[in-house]
């Protein structure tokens, strides 16, 4: 389904994480670059903790907004457990970025499901391209829990049809007029999550 | 009518289809405009409040919002007013008989089908009610169209004196496209409201006049739209054609380039000729509505032969993977069969939860301790203690229902549950919506009812919106905050049946509801605390658990507040010889609030304040903010 000439991300996560964001900075740059681009996701319940996925797809021109299962390019997962349950949307030639920082639900808390036991490993069988690192435990280690967007953008930078540059300018737009120290902080997560993707 | 207006100089915008409604509002010239919120509409006023030359307004319901845009347009002016689906049913009354009067200034109702479902209690099809009121139906199929069509249905609503419908669906309203906007319409000067009771004062002898000037107006707009250039034939293959309406329109696109397509824009009344010219050349016609056989039946009474939902669904979006199973058949070559190439263990559902530190964990917490009851729910946040840990919920069926419901659960009740204390379960924007009735319902016919009125002075589970609750509007500004005590005793509640109570006081809210459901009256708590994703929220010292004096009875988890986790759990056998499952805790201080709540439920005191507080992720993943 247009596959030759639309790029196909999937952000999936939990609600509030920023799988927005991320999803909202990969189009503006899309669209800064001259495609057609649309996003789309479910909101509503989705903000009270519930599962949330945007769909981004970019190119000459894009029909229909959602990404069908077994068409995404780039898979970028926020928590483990949702890199498992989206990676049935990639094509085979797709590419899983993986944050290994897991988040349990309530239902798992209280012991009506289990968490799966070792997901990036379940998600390789599927011979899929995996990267998986805990982006969680690098945003800590830079000084805040909230780089980890900016870390997985840096993650996926390398595998999109544009240069990784130009997404990284996107990112740090967004923190232009802030303090040149979160500005610099930003750079070096985006630089970090670039680094981890290509050792994991 | 081809008269898309012309593209103005600015850029190119990269906005939803509910961004892109608002900025036609404001480029037509909009005078008034009203809403409730609700999924996947609610984006639409908040961005129209934005535009200082419009009079935004949330209204206390669909059908006052619809009220308000109606007296705009018969003072002459351009009046939007946008709803979800569900909102269109209470706002129908007006809508019927508006439907006889027409339109002064254009009339424009914006409604959102949620289609698939992400935040309703039921999936249903708005365009019948452009069939019912006998008025246009316009469905954008992107962004773009989401505003070029809201400008044109002021238009059509002025040059035919109609409402208009815009219906749009969650994939229009949630999904950002490129829009170019267009010149602002010019300002017209209007005469302002000009009395002419044989035609607003709808008494039966002046409706019944009205009816054949509407049956007239049926007929003109018929020719518009076998004339409109939304109604579009995009010629390809004649071996397979569709007719399609909405963003099903884009789905078609992208599973079959080839095909011929007759798009739908202006939908009803449906342009039958030009259907039927379409029809002729095409070996395989298919409809594809989102989500009724509506124009199906329509078109096979007129014997055009073509397939709809005897292949495909009536029930969510018709993507192009459903579209493909349906017209190949299952056992067509789908590019890349995902289930059979991916084998993965099921993974957990991730349903919506309650926020940390929500109020209303504290009352849901107490309901799944009173035993005998039946508790009949409403539409909001609080439709979550259905779910797990609580299970604390027995009906939910519309905003506002919980008390006749309540009613009758009481009244109609079997010998075999003379025993049950019967509750209502509301939050305060829902009893402002439309629950007001119903409680009085309640007082005057003497039912034996505990309404647990949730006052988190907000619109939660859309966002934390304002409402008459909250002493905010719209736009921020101060303004009346309704009294919950007077006006639930000037509804005929007695004053010793009234309550405020803390949530976060377990103790004194267990009590109040265990005594007040003893009572044979109607009582009423009122719980005061409100919504976390609000600024009148204010968070306080985090809390964590001192492993070593965890005992792993989990009762705290029986909150079900998301920041505490299992760290750990184990099996013992007890002195009887049966088995004891524990499950030993952590608290994300992250997140936590410290709100207290399962400080309460802890047995062994393992539950205390946290020293530092880390900020960020986790914090805002769950929803809370914390300044550290």
């Amino acid at each position: 389904m247009n596959s030759a000439t639309v790029t196909n991300i999937l952000v999936a996560g939990i609600g509030g994480q920023g799988v927005m964001t991320a999803a909202e900075i990969l189009s503006e740059t899309a669209m800064s670059l001259g495609f057609d681009v649309k996003k789309t996701e479910v909101a509503g319940m989705a903000q009270r903790g519930g599962v949330v996925t945007s769909h981004v797809r970019f190119g000459q021109k894009v029909h229909s907004p959602s990404i069908a299962a077994g068409e995404a390019d780039v898979l970028v997962a926020f928590e483990p457990a949702e890199a498992l349950r989206w990676v049935t949307h990639l094509r085979p030639e797709g590419v899983a970025m993986v944050n290994t920082f897991r988040l349990a639900p309530p239902v798992v808390s209280i012991g009506l499901f289990d968490y799966p036991d070792d997901p990036v490993t379940e998600m390789k069988t599927s011979k899929r391209e995996v990267h998986a690192f805990n982006a969680g435990a690098l945003a800590l280690e830079l000084g805040d829990r909230r780089l980890v967007n900016t870390i997985m953008l840096g993650a996926i930078a390398d595998q999109l049809p544009f240069d990784a540059e130009v997404l990284k300018a996107s990112v740090l737009k967004r923190f232009q007029h802030k303090s040149q120290a979160l500005l610099e902080l930003n750079q070096k997560a985006f630089e970090a999550g670039r680094t981890a993707a290509k050792q994991n | 009518m081809n008269a898309r207006h012309p593209i103005s100089e600015q850029s190119r915008l990269f906005v939803s289809g509910n961004e892109a409604v608002s900025l036609a509002a404001r480029d037509a010239k909009v005078k008034v405009a009203a809403a409730y919120p609700g999924t996947p509409s609610t984006e639409i006023l908040e961005y129209i409040a934005a535009y200082p030359d419009i009079y935004s307004e949330w209204s206390i319901n669909e059908k006052v919002s619809l009220e308000v845009a109606i007296g705009a347009s018969l003072a002459g002016s351009r009046a939007l007013c946008a709803m979800k689906h569900v909102g269109l049913n209470v706002a129908s009354d007006a809508l019927m008989t508006q439907t006889l009067i027409g339109a002064i200034g254009g009339l424009v109702v914006v409604v959102a089908d949620d289609v698939g479902l992400s935040s309703s209690q039921n999936e249903q099809d708005s365009r019948y009610w452009g069939r019912f009121a006998h008025i246009p139906v316009l469905e954008p199929a992107d962004t773009q169209e989401a505003y070029d069509f809201t400008r044109l249905a002021f238009d059509l609503s002025e040059q035919y004196q109609t409402p208009v419908l815009v219906r749009l669906t969650t994939r229009i309203c949630h999904v950002k496209g490129m829009l170019e906007t267009r010149f602002p319409a010019a300002p017209t000067a209007k005469q302002g409201f000009l009395k002419d009771p044989a035609r607003f004062v709808m008494v039966p002898g002046h409706a019944k006049n009205r009816i054949p000037l509407m049956m007239q107006r049926d007929a003109v707009l018929l020719s518009a739209a076998e004339a409109s250039d939304l109604n579009v034939v995009e010629q390809g293959s004649d071996e397979l054609g569709f007719i399609v309406s909405g963003v099903a329109y884009q789905h078609v696109k992208e599973a079959y380039p080839e095909a011929s397509v007759l798009k739908l824009g202006f939908s009803h009344p449906a342009p039958l000729e030009k259907i039927r010219a379409f029809s002729q050349n095409i070996k395989r016609l298919i409809l594809v509505e989102e989500v009724e056989p509506l124009l199906e039946k329509e078109l096979k009474a007129e014997g055009i032969a073509l397939e709809g939902k005897s292949i495909l669904p009536n029930i969510g979006e018709l993507t192009p993977v459903v579209l493909k199973a349906a017209i190949e058949g299952h056992a067509a070559e789908v590019k890349t069969p995902p289930t059979q190439l991916i084998h993965t263990t099921q993974v957990f559902p991730r349903p919506p939860t309650m926020c940390v530190a929500c109020p209303h964990l504290g009352v849901y917490y107490t309901l799944s301790k009173v035993r005998n009851t039946y508790i009949s729910g409403d539409i909001g946040c609080y439709t979550l203690g259905a779910g797990h840990p609580w299970n604390a919920l027995d009906t939910c069926i519309s905003m506002g229902a919980s008390m006749g419901v309540a009613l009758g659960l009481d009244k109609g009740r079997q010998d075999a549950d003379s025993n049950k204390k019967v509750i209502s379960v509301i939050g305060d924007s829902t009893f402002l919506h439309m629950g007001m009735q119903g409680l009085l319902d309640l007082t005057y016919n003497k039912a034996n009812v505990t309404v647990l009125l949730l006052d988190n002075r907000a619109v939660g589970m859309t966002g934390g919106q304002n409402a008459p609750s909250s002493g905010i509007n719209l736009q921020g500004e101060k303004t009346i905050s309704v009294d919950f005590p007077q006006l639930v005793k000037a509804l005929g509640v007695k004053e010793e049946r009234v309550h405020v109570v803390d949530p976060y006081e377990l103790p004194t809210l267990f009590k109040t509801l265990r005594d007040e459901t003893k009572v044979d009256d109607v009582s009423v708590i009122i719980t005061n605390q409100p919504c976390v994703l609000t600024e009148r929220y204010h968070a306080m010292q985090p809390l964590k658990v001192e492993d070593s004096d965890c005992n792993g009875c989990g009762n705290c988890l029986e909150v079900g507040c998301p920041a505490i986790l299992v760290s750990r759990r184990e099996t013992v056998v007890k002195p009887n010889g049966s088995e004891k499952e524990l499950a030993f805790v952590n608290i994300d201080t992250a997140a936590c609030t410290g709100c207290n709540l399962c400080v309460g439920t802890c047995g062994p005191k393992a539950i205390v304040p946290a020293q530092t507080i880390i900020s960020g992720y986790a914090a805002d993943h769950l929803g809370v903010e914390i300044k550290s």
